[in-house]
């Protein structure tokens, strides 16, 4: 898949967001690297605020779109 | 059966566990392996269970944890994260006073690894 639909879901989850970077690793549409920068992550634990993404991004997570998946969060803007 | 009773003793009983695709000795992913090395680089003494043996490991885990990837790492029983979080707390120095503040000063003193088979 395009990185759009990540995207899409994370701008959905996260509309808020002041940084938004989603990169596909390998080329192949199924390694990403999201990074998100949000005040609404404020003051949450890491655990917490990397929960918040695998919640935006459950669907292509469950159905193996995203083989695999490393996530960057930063609670200030 | 289930696993979740061994998956279970197994996080609250260990100082530091980690699950892991493979075994320390035969990593089967990176991501397993990028969180094992932080471990080790930062004196952790860590419990690895593989779950590549059964799926139904990784499903029962993630059904405690509320995590849905591997690797996943514990810290006396509480959930540290994956292997960008163990990463991150590696560079901020974090890592180390994680597990300072949960195994006490000398949790390095005698850094060991072992495995266990929960199939």
């Amino acid at each position: 898949m395009s990185t759009q639909p990540l995207r899409d879901l994370l701008e959905r989850a996260f509309p808020d967001a002041t940084e938004l970077d989603i990169v596909d690793r390998t080329g192949g549409g199924d390694h990403f690297q999201v990074v998100v920068t949000a005040p609404s992550l404020s003051g949450l634990s890491l655990v917490e605020q990397h929960r918040r993404v695998y919640e935006a991004l459950s669907a292509p997570l469950g159905d193996g779109t995203i083989h695999e998946l490393r996530i960057k969060t930063k609670g200030a803007s | 059966m289930s696993y979740t009773d061994k998956i279970k003793d197994v996080i609250e009983s260990s100082d530091v566990a980690l699950f892991m695709k493979g075994t320390p000795s035969f990593v089967m992913c990176g991501n397993s392996d990028r969180a094992l090395q932080a471990l080790r680089r930062a004196g952790a003494s860590v419990t690895a269970v593989d779950v590549l043996p059964d799926p139904q490991i990784r499903q029962e885990l993630s059904a405690i944890s509320g995590w849905p990837t591997i690797p996943q790492v514990f810290v006396k029983g509480e959930l540290v994260g994956g292997a960008d979080i163990v990463e991150e707390l590696e560079q901020t120095g974090d890592l180390a006073e994680t597990l300072r503040a949960k195994l006490g000063d000398d949790y390095a003193a005698a850094q060991d690894e072992k495995t266990v088979a929960l199939a």
